[in-house]
């Protein structure tokens, strides 16, 4: 009779049941579905339900199920993709745009499962498909900040040199510069060359006046950096979103595809994804009058017009101080139990920061948020793409103090902050980009192929299966359970982790259940040695767990650290193959060493002698 | 009880070394020439290229497209549905230029033997799936990776071990990107994924048999270093032959039954599991030897006390 801890037996069972419950909601499937929320933020009611069941209905759609989740979002579900698809365009007909609609995917699990949370794992693009972002970038708009900020520099060198002029604007590709005195035209050209030596003059300016046209290699060169910078700034949000797998590349000439996996809530990646946040630092003109400039529609020289968020008015500089091109880093940071967006700027952005804030103490200054949407809108039967843009001073503050690269925003609230930061940390685009097109992807893996592998590896596991009976007996029959276990506690943690599925994540479980059936075999040849040797039954299989101890400990720490090493270096497949090989290996360590003991005891543990093994 | 091996068997291993190192040397030799030479065969995953979006006049089935597209003779396509099931994306390597167009054509005429109303919707090229910033991620993950592992390993036995597991886990990669390149197998993300795979067997596979090297050295003091590696390597060769004909046998059946998608997948998969067997025996343990590994390297601290003072 051996004993064996009651609660590592009671910890195995509870693991096993746990990762059952978990994994089941895999067994029962997805399907296409539709995801709305109101524009307005207000929460979708019963008789909404009613009324889009209704609609959908009269258009002989089917529908397998219209509901309302417990955020207030409707969703509905259909058997087929083209269901989903019409329906989409039939709802977003008669919303007029007032629905989010997202095309996304939902449980077919029973209802008790999906009430305690638990979702199928989702599978990734190769597997399954996703959502397809098409971005635009407005590489025009990228000159034109070029533009900007040369109009804005030339301004400022030249005053720095005592230049004194009577215009400064940009027109086309170009920064015309009007002098008061045409006889410090050379002094300008050269003030503005020690700015930057790659300028070139148009040598048919009129007297008194430079123009420094942007070459065609530099606006070639501006562009591709400004898809670039997008291309990475959309890789790093889309890592953000914490879905495994997704996909961003450069299509076309000004194009960037983004391709995210089964998400639970296409509309929020969208959001995050299609948003363009930016951020400006102005000072505020304390001279003039708000009111009387929103009154007139007139802004006075070298201010502009905006709104506060609480609808006031405020009259701001021209001159942008920082804007969010020259942000590193922001994060939420409560100070005095006050909300706060803790922000870093680059050097550049640093010393304007200080020259200004030492130059205008006890001043106020404004901070700009400016977001940016594009949605595509069904008009006379056409889409048509609508800019939505949001200028928004999000506060003004006393300048109290000098600083210059690091500095608080506050007057925001919690949620707000949040959001803001992530936005701004996410990266702040260079370059305003726009969604053109959403659609729906199939997996890049065909049907026929997903089959045909799942045909392949339930052929290879029964083998593997019947090879360990055969081959070890009653041990095997252990090793066999113990290696189910091992795959349904994976899927269970992958469901967990809401990590998708992928070919490469497959590899990663195929090769944690080699490990498993390693440690399993190490076990079971350890425990025939000892047998050999002529030790008890007990005697060899509490010597075996041991023994094999230090080699399955070594192999599965290795592995898991270059898992952990590949997660953190490695992304796209490289990150979805360490996911899975880490998880596998925590479920092949446990199951092999604890979960197989446990069998092993409820087996042969109540007997009071046992004569022979059957290994 | 069913045993392939009823007795331990005495294979000196360790005597034969210098000619292992020869063939091991001169295949991974011939593997990177080979790779060098011939180059992959990288697919739009890696490459970039063109993608077709195609519109049918009622849904279609995939694999009668890739059917009519291989009987076409399009080469290295990818084929998936886009927005409805009428309408299709192929994606092709690369063309120079003014190939692509022509590409194109060859695509829609071999489409017309799946549906003759096949219309051409758009083409546009695309950038590669895996950056230029990706892949030196992926390559400087690998890297961190195999430090890492050589710390542990030379922490937990000795540097010796850890030098010799470090040349095994570059060993089998490269002469498994060596017998990829040589059977012209699609290079794409899935086999990056298979070369990991074979990259954590193999490591999996030499910590298993430094596990028994260490304790045999504890075990068998006095006997020789190579007898040492030897008899530890006899030992694990029951667990080393059923573990690797098990894993082999999968993939096998993956190769056969999985489809065409897998099948890249599969064979590297395969071939690195017998370089990952072989070079656990010969490579990792063979240069542990050769580097001096000895019973000492696993002898407990000598103990000083007031023993040694006694006359």
């Amino acid at each position: 009779m051996q004993r064996y801890p009651v609660w590592k037996g009671v910890l195995v069972a509870a693991v096993t049941v746990a990762a059952i419950l978990i994994a089941l909601p895999n067994l029962y499937g997805e399907s296409p579905a539709l995801q709305m929320s109101r524009r307005d933020r207000a929460q979708f009611t019963p008789e909404s339900v009613t009324e889009i069941s209704g609609a959908l209905q009269g258009a002989k759609i089917p529908a397998e199920e219209v509901y309302v989740d417990d955020e207030g979002r409707l969703w509905a579900r259909f058997a087929r993709v083209d269901d989903q698809l019409k329906a989409r365009d039939l709802i977003q007909g008669r919303s007029g745009g007032q629905y989010a609609i997202a095309l996304t995917s939902a449980s077919r699990a029973p209802d008790w499962l999906q009430w305690f949370g638990l979702e199928p794992m989702s599978l990734g693009l190769d597997l399954r498909g996703g959502m397809l972002l098409v971005y635009e970038v407005d590489t025009e708009g990228a000159v034109a900040q070029l533009l900007q900020r040369l109009e804005r520099d030339f301004r400022k060198e030249l005053r720095d040199a005592r230049i004194q002029y009577q215009e400064v604007a940009v027109s086309g590709h170009a920064v015309h510069v009007t002098l008061r005195d045409a006889g410090q035209a050379d002094a300008a050209r050269k003030a503005l060359l020690a700015y930057d030596s790659q300028l070139t003059f148009a040598p048919d300016a009129p007297a008194g006046t430079l123009t420094v046209a942007l070459s065609e290699a530099a606006i070639k060169e501006r562009q591709s950096f400004a898809i670039q910078q997008n291309i990475t700034a959309l890789e790093n949000r889309v890592n953000a979103l914490g879905v495994a797998e997704t996909v961003v590349q450069r299509q076309g000439q000004n194009r960037i595809a983004v391709q995210v996996p089964g998400v639970q809530d296409a509309s929020e990646v969208v959001r995050l994804l299609g948003k363009v946040a930016t951020l400006e630092f102005r000072l505020v003109d304390p001279v003039n009058s708000p009111l009387e400039a929103e009154r007139t529609g007139r802004a006075p020289l070298g201010t502009r017009l905006y709104k506060q968020r609480d609808g006031f008015p405020v009259l701001l500089k021209r001159d942008v101080i920082a804007t969010g091109e020259q942000l590193i880093d922001a994060s939420f940071a409560p100070s005095q139990g006050e909300p706060a967006v803790s922000v870093k700027l680059d050097s550049r952005g640093g010393d304007e920061m200080l020259r200004t804030t030492s130059e205008n103490l006890n001043r106020p200054m404004a901070v700009v948020f400016i977001e940016k949407e594009r949605e595509l809108v069904q008009r006379d039967g056409q889409e048509v793409a609508v800019d939505r843009s949001k200028e928004e001073v999000i506060s003004v503050a006393t300048i109290r103090g000098v600083f210059s690269n690091n500095f608080q925003i506050t007057g925001l609230s919690a949620a707000e902050g949040t959001e803001l930061a992530k936005l701004l940390r996410a990266g702040a685009l260079a370059a305003p980009v726009v969604i053109v097109e959403q659609r729906v992807i199939g997996p890049s893996v065909g049907q026929d192929n997903i089959a045909a592998g799942t045909e392949a590896l339930a052929i290879a596991g029964i083998v593997l299966f019947a090879f360990m009976v055969v081959y070890y007996r009653v041990f095997g029959i252990i090793a066999d359970v113990v290696l189910l276990m091992n795959v349904v506690i994976i899927v269970a943690l992958l469901a967990l982790l809401d990590s998708a599925l992928t070919l490469p994540g497959i590899a990663g479980i195929v090769l944690t259940v080699g490990t498993a059936v390693d440690a399993n075999i190490l076990i079971y040849e350890r425990i025939r040695e000892e047998l050999k040797v002529g030790a008890s039954p007990w005697a060899s299989i509490n010597a075996g767990f041991d023994k094999a101890f230090s080699a399955i400990g070594d192999s599965n720490v290795t592995m898991f650290l270059a898992g952990f090493m590949l997660y953190v270096f490695g992304s796209g497949p490289v990150r979805g193959f360490a996911v899975t090989l880490m998880l596998g290996i925590v479920a092949s360590m446990f199951t092999a060493l604890v979960g197989s003991r446990a069998l092993i005891h409820l087996i042969y543990g109540r007997r009071r002698r046992i004569e022979r093994l059957a290994i | 009880m069913v045993e392939f091996l009823k007795e331990i068997p005495t294979i000196r291993f360790m005597a034969l070394r210098k000619y292992w190192y020869a063939l091991s040397a001169l295949v991974v030799a011939a593997s990177i020439v080979l790779v060098l030479v011939r180059g992959l065969n990288l697919t739009v995953d890696f490459t970039g290229g063109v993608v077709l979006e195609l519109g049918f006049s009622q849904p279609v089935d995939l694999e009668q497209v890739r059917g009519a597209l291989a009987a076409g003779g399009v080469e290295d396509f990818q084929v998936r549905t886009y927005g409805t099931a009428s309408e299709l994306e192929v994606r092709l390597p690369p063309a120079g230029t003014g190939a692509a167009a022509e590409q194109a054509d060859r695509v829609v005429a071999a489409l017309k033997a799946v549906d003759s109303s096949v219309k051409l919707n758009r083409t546009e090229s695309v950038g590669p799936q895996v950056s230029e910033q990706l892949a030196g991620q992926a390559a400087n993950a690998l890297l961190f990776t195999l430090l890492l592992v050589l710390i542990y390993i030379a922490f937990r036995f000795r540097w010796r071990f850890g030098v010799g597991s470090l040349v095994a886990s570059l060993h089998d990669p490269i002469v498994a990107v060596g017998a990829i390149a040589l059977l012209g197998i699609p290079f794409d993300l899935n086999v990056v994924a298979a070369l990991l795979t074979i990259l954590g067997y193999s490591v999996n596979d030499t910590v298993v048999i430094f596990d028994r090297i260490r304790e045999r050295f504890r075990s068998m003091r006095k006997a020789e270093p190579a007898e040492v590696i030897d008899r530890a390597i006899n030992e694990t060769l029951a667990r080393t032959i059923i573990v690797s004909g098990c894993a082999l046998s999968s993939v096998i059946f993956l190769a056969v039954l999985g489809g065409e998608t897998l099948r890249g997948f599969a064979v590297a998969l395969a071939i690195g599991i017998v370089i990952g067997t072989y070079s656990s025996i010969y490579v990792a343990g063979a240069i542990a030897l050769d580097l001096g590994a000895s019973a000492r390297d696993f002898m407990p601290p000598e103990k000083r006390g007031d023993v040694d003072d006694l006359p």
